[in-house]
């Protein structure tokens, strides 16, 4: 191993690039030749109108489009330090969903218990320690802002809970298995103003701890949260830059009208 | 020029249109009343002759030439153990079935080819799984006109119904659980054992017992292994006083069912057979029923935490 030269090497500044990334429901062609890069530890947001691919291209970096028949990727999405392209054939979608965890549009905690739920990702890597497993429900559950009010009724079942709180224990479950990074597809959609903004603080919170891609079609939203912030439409990547320069002055007109409100 | 929002226009229109309603309603009504009511007559019927011959003696008799001293021991013991080896065939068989071919199975010409011969499975006449198990059970496999064959028999009609069910059950869970599963690393097996199955359970067991429901009252493939109508002793008891206890000498023992029972006594020219019969009749029914009940019990019950 080559633990020495590593050392020596700079500090890796983007946790993954993605390298003309095609991908295709069978016959139809959804995301057409995308580059960009996801820089670590900050809040990347994907942008667009209703079916310009941003879920498509979120699902990428978990290998989701895999579970169904007929899908094919082309191009590279490199996860940073080890450099592997998770979209190559020879690595296992499942290695790939444990490091990349995922947080759904609609809450969709199990039909189990709060304590169940958060641990179910320990337990699929084998984690059968009753301490450990403790200490990492807890900690999720802290780092998801959701240990004070639930912490006396953690075998209760989950859908007790709020829809705000079902949200927030889908991260705590996301966050239990220590993910490099963390997707968020449209995750305050079907939750009321004070749930989101609670979801909102919660993810600038976790900025400093995991590389955060999120899908919103909400651009206030994307403009609070994010640190860059891409534009989609038609499956084409059509700006990628700080989130700043993309809602004050963006290169592109396209993006411009949409952020605007002109169009979309 | 006549306004099109008149009032009274608009009031006789809608009462005409109402009309529809009623009509409807009342044929709705009676269509259902011909059913419930020929249910409930075909019952009381039943109940008015079977009730006077039920008593603890009815359930602890062997057949008999005399009627008043006839009972339905051996049908109902036989019954219970045919059911028995059903369920513990087509239980295993029919969910490894339906998981496989519902999360499994790659999407192609074959697999639709075994879903349409499942699916058309289940309507083939129960007499034609007579004459499989006659020839496969009864003479290939030297079963003989045994409680196995009989069991075996019945397992295979009601298999297409817990296949189905089981499918139907898991196809309702929603895509979002189990692309929850699968998006925190869970592998194929570990979604299905640790969500699949126990989130489908009350679908599975509800399709299970309304298989068994049904295979309770088959006769004709029953008849055709060939089944004895008259039978005045026990198959061998499963549970042994000395070493090693168990004994599956009863599998191979001959058997009577309850409708066989039914078919022998009503087959008799004496009037008091005829009573048999109809309280024979009457356990049957309510035997059914009782299955009937429980799948809707347990589906309540298991079904209550969970909510999509």
């Amino acid at each position: 191993m080559q633990i020495d030269s590593e050392k020596t090497l700079e500090p890796v500044q983007y946790k993954s690039e993605v390298k003309n990334l095609s991908f295709y429901y069978g016959g139809f062609n959804a995301l057409k030749k995308i580059n960009m890069v996801l820089h670590d530890k900050k809040i990347t947001a994907l942008i667009g109108p209703s079916g310009c691919g941003k879920s498509t291209f979120l699902r990428c970096f978990n290998r989701m489009h895999d579970l169904y028949p007929g899908n094919r990727y082309e191009g590279e999405i490199i996860l940073h330090p080890d450099d592997v392209n998770i979209l190559a054939s020879n690595v296992d979608p499942i290695e790939v969903r444990m490091r990349i965890s995922m947080v759904f549009q609609k809450p969709n905690p199990f039909p189990k218990s709060i304590y169940e739920n958060v641990a179910y990702g320990l337990r699929v890597r084998g984690i059968r320690q009753r301490a450990i497993l403790d200490e990492k429900v807890e900690f999720a559950l802290r780092n998801s802002a959701l240990w004070d009010e639930v912490k006396d009724r953690l075998h209760d079942l989950a859908f007790n809970l709020s829809g705000g709180q079902q949200q927030r224990l889908c991260i705590a479950r996301a966050l239990a298995t220590d993910p490099e990074i963390l997707l968020f597809d449209e995750p305050t959609s079907a939750l009321d103003p004070i749930a989101t903004a609670s979801i909102e603080e919660l993810i600038t919170d976790l900025k400093n701890k995991v590389t955060i891609l999120i899908v919103t079609h909400n651009m206030q939203q994307a403009a609070r949260v994010s640190d860059y912030t891409a534009y989609m439409y038609l499956g084409e990547l059509i700006e990628f830059d700080v989130t700043d320069t993309i809602f004050i002055k963006p290169k592109n007109k396209q993006t411009e009208d949409y952020i605007t409100g002109r169009f979309g | 020029m006549k306004r099109v929002n008149d009032l009274e226009e608009i009031r006789r229109i809608i009462g005409l249109h109402k009309r529809w309603d009623l009509i409807f309603m009342i044929t709705g009504i009676i269509a259902l009343m011909i059913a419930v009511l020929t249910f409930m007559a075909l019952f009381a019927h039943m109940l008015v002759d079977g009730m006077p011959r039920l008593s603890w003696d009815f359930f602890t008799s062997f057949p008999s030439r005399r009627p008043e001293s006839a009972g339905i021991l051996s049908a109902w013991v036989g019954t219970t153990l045919v059911m028995l080896v059903t369920a513990i065939a087509a239980v295993p068989l029919g969910i490894g079935s339906g998981v496989y071919l519902e999360e499994y199975a790659s999407k192609n010409l074959l697999t639709e080819i075994i879903e349409i011969n499942v699916t058309n499975l289940a309507g083939v006449p129960s007499i034609i799984y007579g004459l499989l198990a006659l020839g496969l059970f009864v003479y290939q496999l030297g079963f003989g006109q045994s409680i196995l064959a009989a069991g075996l028999a019945l397992a295979l009609l009601i298999l297409p119904v817990v296949i189905v069910a089981t499918r139907e059950a898991i196809r309702s869970i929603p895509v979002a659980i189990r692309e929850g599963a699968y998006a925190l690393g869970a592998t194929k097996w570990q979604t299905v054992s640790d969500h699949l199955l126990p989130y489908s359970s009350a679908g599975i067991l509800t399709g299970i017992i309304i298989g068994l429901a049904r295979a309770i009252g088959e006769t004709a493939p029953i008849i055709t292994i060939g089944a004895l109508t008259f039978i005045a002793f026990l198959p061998p008891s499963p549970v042994k006083s000395e070493f090693p206890y168990i004994s599956f000498e009863w599998l191979t023992a001959p058997f009577t069912v309850m409708p066989i029972q039914m078919f022998n006594w009503v087959s008799r020219p004496e009037e008091a057979f005829q009573l048999n019969a109809a309280a024979a009749g009457l356990v049957l029914v309510v035997m059914t029923l009782a299955m009937n009940g429980l799948a809707i019990y347990l589906r309540y019950r298991m079904r209550k935490n969970i909510k999509w």
